[in-house]
């Protein structure tokens, strides 16, 4: 693409005679179709490499984003190889309620006298995983209901929302918490589906307000008029086009998916043998830590945790400021 | 003369440098004169009409003057230039459609914008009526949310509202872009229809669709790449252009009275240079079919017939050597 | 307009429908008999003893009768206002839930109306300020990346147990009996203070960060653009913006109710604060259950008339919800 001089966006730029521009910001597809390119046919691929330059160009660039991933690439390292380098195993004692040092950075827990660091190298992993799971499937549902209400239209998008208002009205915390409190026996894949089940609707309908913005550009009808199928043209023309709010919405799931599974934990209701985050303050809470003045069970672990959750809100906004032009200015 | 614009620069600040949008232009425009602003998107034809409005924050007023009524219009300063938009400059944007505040009437936010600006909504109430029948909307649109016009009624609403002052200078932006055929011919009139009424009295109509600007225009300016290219009357430019980049320009529009299939659409191969190193010398040389050794030294603008100014070698040196008869290079079908 | 509230008050109708069949069927449906749980929880010896307390007990459950008739009896009993009797308080569930009720609405409602307000108003403010920026974005991110659990511990643990100026839990002084005077009104205010900071600083980071990115946004879009170029103050831009992007907040304000409701049940546990979610937390853990049912359906009635209203302010300040014209998108 010619250097853009228009504060509107990437422009089509030739003139394309009186059948003019789209008057919003053209997608590349769109070069390739209304004129075929004179100097060599893959205009279209040209651009998207050219994107993909301009992508990591301004990534590298973003404070936001290299700080909030920075951040995030600790505790990914940590959750992946925390266990490994823990110095204690879980179950091994010592002194109760030790003051932090060097040997213990985190202080003993009271009064088993456990490792905190060890507990939290492991809590890391454990919280990690609810929220991947919790995005995936909120991700997944979110965005199947959102292009099929968007895509379809008509009765099935009136259905869709319904479902869709009826979840949000179904406060997440509360309905979890009649479900598990049945059951003896959980497990994370069962807290995080649980968390991705019911935290879907707002993905939803984000999604399903960009599919109808997306349909209505002009490269879908071309392709709609070519006779293409509608599973093709959602996966290969629309969801490109949404790739990177859709990346957005993954991060903010994971970040939230997060916070919900510490409230679920922290109130005994997580998976059952596991030590997350959640459950070290739940713990904490009860053998009374606080009036014991123990605070190095709970505040590094909950501290950690809201590092955690802010850099994936920090990334989220240099992701945003990377992928729109418009706010690149700042 | 109202309007003067002499070497002005316009430059767009990017992280890679700075982006010379509008790179030494100098023109002036008539009393009553409608001009068309013509050229491919990206050649600052958009960010020479929005900068002599309202610098946005990217963009810089490197140089140059811009003198209307006889007087400096200080656009590269936003406090000073606040008194002059909307009284003595005037826009109707590229997205008049959806310029209007979607949750306030249209009445009341038009008495918003005038109270901020000092001027009493009551005394002009009845002329903003007038105006609004005039282009053909119902009187109860000043009662009306945005969202319950349709886009071509918003567009007009946009039109009165930003004339309603009688600015000397409006400047219309790709006003008939998103518009059928028969539509565009009705905006293209009510420019004619406000000059004609005195509401407003120069006019640049920015677009990058010459057969509007035939119809409707009384001059056509050129620009390519930050530069000016061409500049002459409507007729002359579409019957008789001298620059290559006009010819190819032209070429590309179906002819009125053509058949499709007889002249096929041509775009202009090659792409237009990039405007944060832009090259020395005419900006149109890669892609001119008649560039030779001079077109790496910068062409001057000027006046090759009365009335018709042109940026280019090939043009300077057919006027010199065929004295008489110019034009007849410049048929280039 | 009338369009707009009766799909309202579909979604209302079928949601409520929704949850009170989850919340009859998760006990009836989940692995585990409840009466033989709650049999568990007595040491019950002879035999004959136990067969006959197991009949009696069927019969208060009501399980003794075919599953579709179980599922008529508890639609009978919500809309006869009955849930049955608590174990653990030995009183009418709606008796118990009644006294919890004050405290929960005691904290939540001025939470969550001052961190919106407040939220606002500060965002808004840190939109046009880059020094206000600076400050306001960074704290609203660590308040709405923290946990509610980590924050109410911390904040109990710092401004109660370690500096003392506030009780760190009970809803009022153990001494003071409950009742209209000022002994009990200054005690209950001193220990209603935490636990509604809590809820409210998590909350005031979201509103504060969410309405600074709306209003950056509403400055960019093409109505503020052209009110710029016509000279119109900064103020006037300012004010529209402002109003536009409250309409935004508003809706988002119903999605949060969830999470309010959610964080507000681990803030009472923390603070053991006497209203509904430290209520949920003793049926938990006492496996009361026709408490949980009681609280369940309560609070998916509170959040429902929460929405209503949020509804209703939504039409007074959106005009396009008023107008069903063609056209409206809302």
């Amino acid at each position: 693409m010619s250097v853009n001089t228009e504060p509107t966006g990437p422009e089509v730029p030739v003139v394309a005679g009186p059948a003019g521009e789209a008057q919003a910001p053209a997608p590349p597809a769109e070069v390739g179709v209304v004129r075929p390119a004179p100097g060599g046919g893959s205009v279209a691929s040209v651009m998207q490499t050219r994107r993909r330059w301009e992508f990591i160009y301004f990534a590298v660039r973003n404070k936001k984003l290299m700080i909030g991933l920075g951040v995030e690439a600790v505790f990914v390292f940590i959750a992946i190889f925390g266990p490994a380098i823990a110095p204690y195993a879980s179950s091994k004692t010592f002194g109760p309620g030790l003051h932090p040092s060097l040997n213990h950075p985190f202080g003993t827990t009271y009064p088993f006298g456990q490792d905190v660091f060890s507990q939290w190298l492991g809590g890391v992993r454990d919280s990690y995983l609810v929220g991947v799971l919790g995005a995936v499937s909120a991700g997944v549902i979110g965005l199947a209901v959102g292009f099929a209400a968007g895509w379809r239209g008509g009765w099935l998008d009136e259905l869709l929302q319904l479902l869709t208002n009826v979840v949000v009205c179904l406060p997440q915390l509360v309905l979890l918490i009649v479900i598990t409190a049945y059951q003896t026996n959980r497990s994370a894949l069962f807290e995080g589906v649980f968390i991705g089940v019911t935290g879907w609707p707002w993905v939803a309908r984000a999604v399903r307000a960009q599919t109808f913005t997306l349909k209505a550009r002009d490269f879908v009808d071309l392709a709609r008029l070519s006779g293409r199928r509608a599973t093709s043209i959602v996966l290969k023309d629309i969801a490109p086009n949404m790739a990177s709010y859709i990346f957005l919405v993954f991060v903010l799931l994971f970040a939230s998916s997060m916070l919900v599974a510490v409230n679920f934990d922290f109130l005994g209701l997580g998976p059952t043998g596991t030590m997350s985050i959640g459950d070290m303050m739940n713990l904490a809470n009860q053998w009374s830590a606080l009036q014991l003045h123990v605070w190095w069970w709970f505040l590094p672990p909950g501290a950690a945790m809201t590092l955690m959750v802010v850099a994936l809100l920090i990334t989220n906004v240099g992701l945003d400021e990377v992928f729109n032009p418009k706010l690149r200015q700042q | 003369m109202s309007v003067k614009i002499d070497n002005l620069q316009i430059y767009y600040t990017t992280l890679r440098g700075e982006v010379k949008a509008v790179d030494g232009v100098t023109f002036s425009i008539g009393d009553g004169e409608i001009m068309g602003l013509a050229g491919e998107s990206g050649c600052g034809k958009s960010t020479l009409g929005n900068g002599l409005i309202y610098l946005e924050g990217r963009m810089r007023h490197a140089g140059g003057h811009v003198t209307l009524d006889g007087k400096e219009l200080p656009i590269g300063d936003a406090k000073a230039m606040e008194q002059h938009r909307l009284r003595s400059v005037s826009i109707i944007p590229q997205y008049a459609m959806s310029a209007l505040n979607p949750t306030r009437k249209i009445g009341r936010m038009t008495a918003d914008l005038l109270k901020s600006r000092g001027v009493d909504y009551k005394s002009v109430l009845e002329e903003f009526r007038r105006r609004v029948a005039l282009v053909g909307l119902p009187a109860d649109v000043l009662e009306r949310y945005p969202f319950e016009l349709s886009g071509g009624m918003r567009q007009r609403a946009t039109m009165v509202i930003s004339t309603l002052l009688n600015p000397s200078l409006l400047i219309g932006d790709e006003v008939t872009s998103a518009l059928d055929v028969s539509t565009q011919r009705a905006v293209g009139e009510m420019f004619m229809e406000f000059r004609d009424r005195g509401y407003v009295k120069s006019t640049i109509v920015i677009t990058h669709d010459l057969s509007i600007l035939a119809q409707i225009a009384d001059t056509i300016l050129i620009m390519y790449a930050g530069k000016l290219a061409e500049k002459a009357d409507a007729q002359t430019i579409v019957n008789n252009p001298l620059h290559p980049y006009t010819q190819q320009l032209l070429a590309s529009l179906p002819e009125v009275g053509l058949r499709y299939d007889e002249a096929p659409l041509v775009g202009i191969p090659g792409r237009p240079p990039s405007l944060l190193d832009p090259p020395k010398g005419c900006r149109f040389r890669d892609r001119c079919p008649v560039a030779f050794e001079q077109c790496t030294a910068e062409p001057p603008f000027v006046e090759l017939h009365p009335g018709h100014q042109v940026a280019c070698w090939k043009a300077i040196q057919d006027a010199q050597s065929f004295n008489e008869e110019p034009a007849a290079q410049g048929a280039g079908r | 307009m009338r369009r707009y509230f009766f799909k309202k008050i579909v979604t209302y109708i079928v949601t409520f429908f929704v949850a009170t069949t989850i919340d009859w069927a998760i006990p009836h449906l989940m692995p585990g008999n409840p009466v033989e749980i709650y049999l568990g929880r007595f040491n019950i010896s002879s035999n004959t003893q136990y067969l006959a307390l197991q009949k009696t007990i069927s019969e208060a459950f009501g399980v003794n009768v075919p599953l579709w008739r179980q599922y008529l009896d508890f639609w009978n009993g919500v809309l006869h206002w009955n849930f049955g009797v608590s174990f653990y308080a030995t009183a009418p569930v709606t008796h118990v839930i009644a006294q919890a009720v004050p405290y929960t609405l005691a904290l939540l409602i001025p939470a969550i109306v001052l961190s919106y307000v407040l939220g606002n108003r500060i965002g808004a403010m840190a939109a046009r300020r880059k020094v206000l920026d600076n400050v306001v974005l960074p704290i609203g991110y660590l308040f709405q990346a923290a946990p509610f659990a980590w924050l109410a511990l911390a904040l109990s643990y710092f401004l109660a147990v370690r500096l003392r100026w506030f009780p760190p839990s009970l809803g009022s002084d153990p001494g003071i009996g409950v009742g209209w005077n000022w002994a009990f009104i200054w005690s209950a205010i001193r220990h209603w203070f935490l636990p509604f900071l809590s809820v409210f600083l998590v909350s005031f980071g979201g509103w504060a960060i969410g309405m600074r990115n709306l209003v950056i946004y509403e400055l960019e879009t093409d109505y503020a653009r052209y009110l710029r170029s016509l000279g119109a103050s900064q103020r006037l831009v300012r004010r529209y913006a402002y109003r536009n992007a409250v309409l935004p907040q508003l809706s988002g304000l119903a999605l949060a109710l969830g999470v309010v409701v959610g964080g507000n049940i681990v803030t009472e546990v923390v603070f053991q604060y006497p209203g509904l979610g430290h209520l949920i937390f003793l049926a938990i853990s006492d496996e009361d259950f026709f408490l949980l049912q009681g609280i369940f359906l309560f609070i998916i009635i509170g959040v429902l008339v929460a929405n209503f209203i949020i509804d209703i302010a939504y039409v007074l300040i959106d005009p396009r919800t008023r107008l069903s014209m063609t056209g409206a998108t809302a």
